[in-house]
């Protein structure tokens, strides 16, 4: 059996915003049920150009509705830009966590919120020709890509928990190792990459801490706050049951910094400082 | 809340009696049956007696009978022991439905060198026994065919499956785990040679199985160790959980026409229930020739864990071939290899019966079901789509 927090079963049982709009803004279908989940998902914006409705119907399991039910939820009240910045993590930390093997349903999730976007854009959705990397499930070169910079992925189980890449025949397991190879090289080799001028750095700092960071201490009843940048030193003051944890140096070494060299600059160094 | 356990194909509850008889080895006859001293003497007469039920309830005699620890150590060494018995032979007969004991030991094997043959099912789950005549190869060094499915219930012809085998001199050996104590098994009058069954699935404790290999039969330990079991299963005897499976294997042959009468009256009853009540439902696997006890239920549009989870709030215990439960992605390998459409085999629920079920637990699942199809349903995206295809249909 699942180790489902109580709040996805409270989002199974009790699944808030199901149906359709009938004049939405932006509608989009992900999934199949060859795939086991599929995701309609719409929005409708109010007249302050906030989300003022999102509805969903989905076909899955109960992590699949929980997650739809959680978008619907997380969405309203956002302007598109704010809602185009919700990631899968998001999803997965609003309903306290998902099994690993279950990650999927929050990229479900995403990629229709994704797409109503465009949708509501005027853009197209998915490229017709975008490359499939996984037959049995449809999955394609870029989604993986995806899925393995936003969440840090560093093996094929990871990928099919994530994306169910992989999750069929297996045929495309060494594909998905070879993408894996080349995103971890991609960000070894950055001396490649332009440099960064400091008030980016600084910027890209914040975003990541607010948007990475922060949610996952938070969910531990930690926090996190940025003191000061100086070269390629990153001062910080931990809050919350971070401040009290004996293990917060492992956190910052090991969560923090390895998030902030991944995502803005690899040779970054976090130091805590008390503020 | 009270538990509706209709998982019986996962496992059963100890018969209250099973449960009696096995109390006192464990603290006070604790002998080892192997002891010179009568203390443990007197347990080996009770072993005796349990392996003397067992071969009755098989139609065997006693000393084909070993006692291991559960049914996949069973397969294990029935397939290792022909393997090792006939070494010059490098092929193997299976199915493509078969218990992860045999499918995923054949598919170790295929990576050893051996060819394994996966025969088909059709779309009732029976198998094509032409294919299987053609599949038996004087390379052949052991046929196993499972006697009925987990899953669906679905029964092969082992009697005739067995004979073909025997013709040609190839070792048959049968996964009887789902129907040992649910319908009747005469090995004296079919020619198998070895035969797996796993204690916990007749009300007898887990942790104990048996492998019947008919006298005559080469045989070769896959647990090598001391002399118990006649030298062809070392370790000390599991005493308390033998006498366990003795007294269930004689409970079950005593229940055999209750679970053939008053337990398949009780699942025709949940399916054609379900089926009346629930549109765009279907049974998987052939009504002919199935276990009593089990029904396999597709409800269209809706996935298999959402309605397990839903049960589950009802304390109802059931089983699903869907994706999301079988933790492969993938729906079962069973309802795929018989070809169930994905819109089917996602929302495929297995029920189980046993003797301890009763009437009114089955009315109260017949009266669960209906509302948390409908529920499940009104979510799904493709239900509105099916319902008017079927429709115009």
């Amino acid at each position: 059996m699942w180790d489902y927090t109580d709040k996805v079963k409270d989002h199974f049982l009790n699944p808030r915003n199901v149906g359709e709009i009938e004049d939405a803004d932006g509608v989009a279908e992900v999934g199949s049920i060859a795939c086991g989940d599929a995701l309609k998902f719409m929005f409708k914006l109010g007249p302050d150009g906030k989300i003022a409705e999102a509805k969903f119907k989905t076909f899955g399991c109960a992590s699949a509705i929980a997650s739809a039910s959680a978008l619907t939820e997380m969405v309203k009240g956002m302007t598109v830009e704010e809602a185009s910045k919700v990631t899968n993590q998001d999803i997965a930390n609003f309903l306290g966590g998902l099994p690993q093997e279950k990650m999927h349903c929050s990229v479900l999730g995403r990629e229709a919120l994704e797409m109503a976007i465009s949708n509501y854009q005027g853009s197209p959705g998915k490229a017709e020709e975008e490359k499939i990397v996984c037959e049995c499930f449809g999955v394609t070169e870029k989604e993986i890509e995806r899925a393995i910079r936003e969440n840090r992925l560093t093996s094929v189980e990871e990928v099919t928990n994530y994306t169910k890449a992989g999750g069929g025949c297996g045929n495309c397991h060494d594909t998905i190792r070879e993408i894996i190879d080349r995103i971890q090289a991609e960000v070894r080799d950055l001396p490649g990459r332009p440099k960064l001028s400091n008030i980016k750095k600084i910027k890209m700092i914040e975003e990541t801490l607010e948007r990475e960071i922060r949610p996952a201490l938070k969910h531990d009843g930690g926090d996190i706050e940025l003191v000061d940048v100086v070269g390629n030193r990153v001062l910080v003051a931990t809050r919350g049951a971070c401040a009290s944890c004996q293990a917060s140096n492992q956190t910052m070494k090991n969560f923090v910094e390895v998030k902030l060299r991944e995502l803005v600059w690899p040779e970054l160094v976090v130091e805590e400082v008390s503020a | 809340m009270k538990t509706i356990y209709l998982d019986n194909n996962a496992t059963t509850q100890v018969a209250p009696e099973v449960l009696e008889a096995m109390t006192p080895y464990f603290s006070e006859l604790y002998g080892n049956p192997s002891s010179m001293h009568s203390f443990g003497g007197q347990v080996n007469k009770e072993v005796r007696k349990a392996r003397e039920r067992m071969a009755a309830l098989l139609g065997a005699s006693p000393e084909e009978i070993i006692f291991t620890s559960c049914g996949t150590e069973s397969d294990n060494a029935a397939v290792r022991s022909a393997l090792s018995s006939y070494p010059e032979k490098k092929h193997i007969v299976t199915s493509r439905v078969e218990h992860p004991a045999i499918r995923a030991l054949c598919a170790h094997l295929a990576t050893q060198g051996y060819k394994i043959t996966e025969l088909p099912v059709d779309g009732e789950g029976r198998l094509d026994m032409e294919q299987y005549r053609k599949a038996l190869t004087p390379d052949t060094a052991i046929v196993t065919l499972m006697w009925a499915n987990n899953e669906t219930g679905v029964i092969f012809p082992i009697e005739k499956a067995a004979e073909m085998a025997k013709e040609r001199g190839i070792l048959f050996h049968t996964d009887a785990v789902q129907a040992v104590g649910k319908i009747p098994i005469d090995l004296g009058k079919v020619p198998i040679d070895m035969l797996s069954l796993s204690g916990h699935k007749l009300h007898a404790p887990k942790g104990i199985g048996v492998l019947y290999v008919r006298k005559g039969t080469k045989f070769s330990p896959f647990l090598i160790g001391g002399h118990q079991e006649r030298g062809r299963r070392g370790g000390t005897e599991a005493t308390s959980s033998i006498i366990g499976l003795g007294v269930a294997a004689e409970l079950a042959g005593n229940k055999m026409e209750y679970e053939n009468t008053v337990v398949r009256g009780l699942r025709d009853k949940l399916e054609k229930s379900i089926l009346g009540i629930v549109p765009n439902t279907k049974v998987n696997g052939t009504r002919d020739s199935r276990l009593p006890n089990t029904s396999n239920i597709s409800f269209e549009f809706v996935e298999g864990e959402g309605i397990l989870l839903m049960m589950d709030e009802f304390g109802i215990c059931a089983s699903s071939g869907s994706a999301c439960t079988s933790g492969s992605l993938q729906p079962s390998h069973v309802l795929r290899a018989m070809g169930v459409p994905f819109t089917m085999a996602h929302g495929s629920i297995r029920f189980s019966l046993s003797i301890y079920n009763t009437e009114e637990e089955i009315d109260f699942v017949v009266e669960k079901i209906p509302p948390i199809i409908n529920t499940l349903r009104s979510m799904s995206p493709y239900w509105k789509t099916g319902a008017q295809l079927c429709e115009s249909a």
